[in-house]
């Protein structure tokens, strides 16, 4: 209500002034406009393709960024990317300061399937083209595994370009790999198993994961099954600059 | 006398300043030129793994004719010594001629940790060999084998993968055994393993060097076959990452 009083009052004020100010229109068209810098546009084609067996993949986070990058082997992994690592939720990586632009996969990437995601960002001042692109999901069927690309240089790609590379899997080390049903929060989890849990109970540094157990293979308590396992890489990844 | 030439400006393509170097190349062209432009290198280890320790690191930049292991072939004694035991004596003392970096950790380098060393390579060393045990194995370790050390200035990564000698039994029983010949594993560091495992095999059929299968482990700290736990001791390749930075 508030705003469309302000409105009214506004309009009554700019029809009064245009009425006072007589040939104001002429003048006007004097004054000097300045003219908004160009928009430059960058936009890069993500195809992932999940090559795992049986391990979905949590909706794919993809940025552009041009500092920084997603994680550190040897060192703690950030609240956001631990949050992605066990639950799948890319929702606090995609909100991370250092995300020129942020994009999400549609939902979970299935293994054997593949996903475009298309990512841009407009900017002015040409010195501010994106230099990094990164990305990362969860194997949901484990603890806390996850996969991706980590602030893989673009700046020298040139349009329809493309680089294609295959990624392999880290572990958080954030979550003990106990593979208990009630912490897999993938299907394999029976749909009630744990994602994100603040507490950290394994080694606290990005390693590279060692690979699910399963019962199949001698852990008892295990939820998952041969199916489950995996070997590096776990996705392939093609980056192409559209514009 | 052109073959000496062309030797010498081949050997000395790693300088910068072709000018100098064309120059001093025909001054020395009627002398035998052994003697190039040293080359200093930076050599950074990370170990990858969640759950293994590297024993004490051998970097060495050697001649095209040096192995310190090759895949397919039997190991030798000396390479057998580091991975059942971590040593690296025997390896370094074969390397006579070769620029050695030994032990940059001063010690065990731990899951996901990074050492570092610097590197000054003279004349032939033209190749980057990195080797260290890895614990607790019976007889795995990373290797990166005769690596070509770029002659441009610049930094290069890359990562290498774990390699079992052929040498012992992949048992998986924590002994002390890291003397040639001796069953078992030295160590756990981890101080995560368990006892009383009854072994996991007592035959080593393939006596070749090859890419190690892995740790088996168990989920029974107090017995089952393996010492070592499944969801620890475990891993994927690779298993290092090598960065070098050509100054």
């Amino acid at each position: 209500m508030i705003s469309i009083n302000n409105k009214l009052a506004l309009t009554a004020l700019a029809t009064f002034m245009l009425s006072a100010c007589g040939g104001s229109s002429s003048s006007s068209k004097m004054m000097p406009v300045e003219e908004p810098d160009p928009m430059i546009t960058y936009s890069y084609q993500v195809t992932v393709t999940n090559l795992t067996y049986a391990q979905p993949m949590s909706p794919i986070a993809v940025l552009l960024h041009n500092e920084g990058q997603l994680w550190t082997i040897g060192e703690m992994a950030s609240v956001p990317l631990e949050n992605l690592a066990e639950s799948g939720d890319n929702a606090d990586v995609l909100a991370e300061s250092i995300v020129l632009s942020g994009q999400s996969g549609a939902g979970l990437l299935l293994p054997g399937m593949s996903e475009v995601v298309d990512i841009s960002y407009t900017f002015t001042d040409v010195n501010n083209a994106p230099m990094m692109i990164s990305l990362a999901t969860m194997l949901v069927n484990t603890n806390d595994a996850f996969t991706g690309v980590n602030a893989l240089a673009i700046n020298n790609l040139a349009i329809g370009e493309s680089i294609s590379l295959a990624t392999s899997s880290y572990d958080s080390g954030t979550e003990k790999n106990s593979e208990l049903m009630a912490t897999i929060p993938g299907p394999a989890g029976g749909g009630s198993g744990e994602g994100f849990n603040a507490e950290r109970d394994d080694i606290d540094k990005v390693a590279m994961h060692s690979g699910v157990v399963s019962v199949d293979d001698g852990l008892m308590m295990s939820a998952l099954t041969q199916a489950h396992r995996f070997d590096n890489p776990t996705l392939s990844i093609m980056v192409t600059r559209m514009e | 006398m052109n073959m000496l030439l062309l030797q010498a400006v081949k050997k000395t393509k790693k300088i910068k300043n072709k000018a100098l170097l064309l120059s001093t190349a025909l001054l020395l062209s009627t002398t035998a030129i052994t003697q190039v432009q040293a080359q200093e290198l930076e050599i950074k280890v990370t170990n990858l793994t969640q759950g293994i320790h590297f024993t004490p690191i051998l970097i060495a930049a050697h001649d095209g004719d040096t192995k310190l292991f090759k895949s397919g072939e039997m190991a030798s004694m000396a390479l057998q010594m580091m991975a059942e035991g971590g040593d690296i004596s025997a390896l370094s003392a074969m390397l006579t001629s070769a620029d050695k970096a030994e032990n940059p950790a001063m010690g065990l380098l731990a899951p996901a940790t990074s050492t570092s060393a610097m590197l000054s390579t003279m004349d032939a060393n033209m190749y980057l060999s990195v080797v260290a045990m890895m614990l607790p194995t019976n007889d795995g370790f990373i290797g990166l084998n005769s690596w070509k050390i770029p002659s441009e200035a610049g930094t290069y990564s890359f990562t290498i993968n774990a390699y079992d000698a052929g040498t012992e039994a992949n048992d998986e029983m924590i002994t002390g055994g890291g003397a040639l010949g001796v069953a078992g594993i030295p160590a756990a560091p981890g101080m995560n393993a368990g006892t009383g495992g009854t072994g996991v095999t007592m035959t080593e059929g393939n006596s070749h060097v090859h890419i190690h299968r892995g740790n088996l482990g168990d989920d029974d700290l107090m017995g089952g076959k393996s010492d070592l736990d499944n969801t620890v001791h475990r891993w994927l390749n690779p298993v290092a990452r090598i960065t070098v930075t050509v100054n």
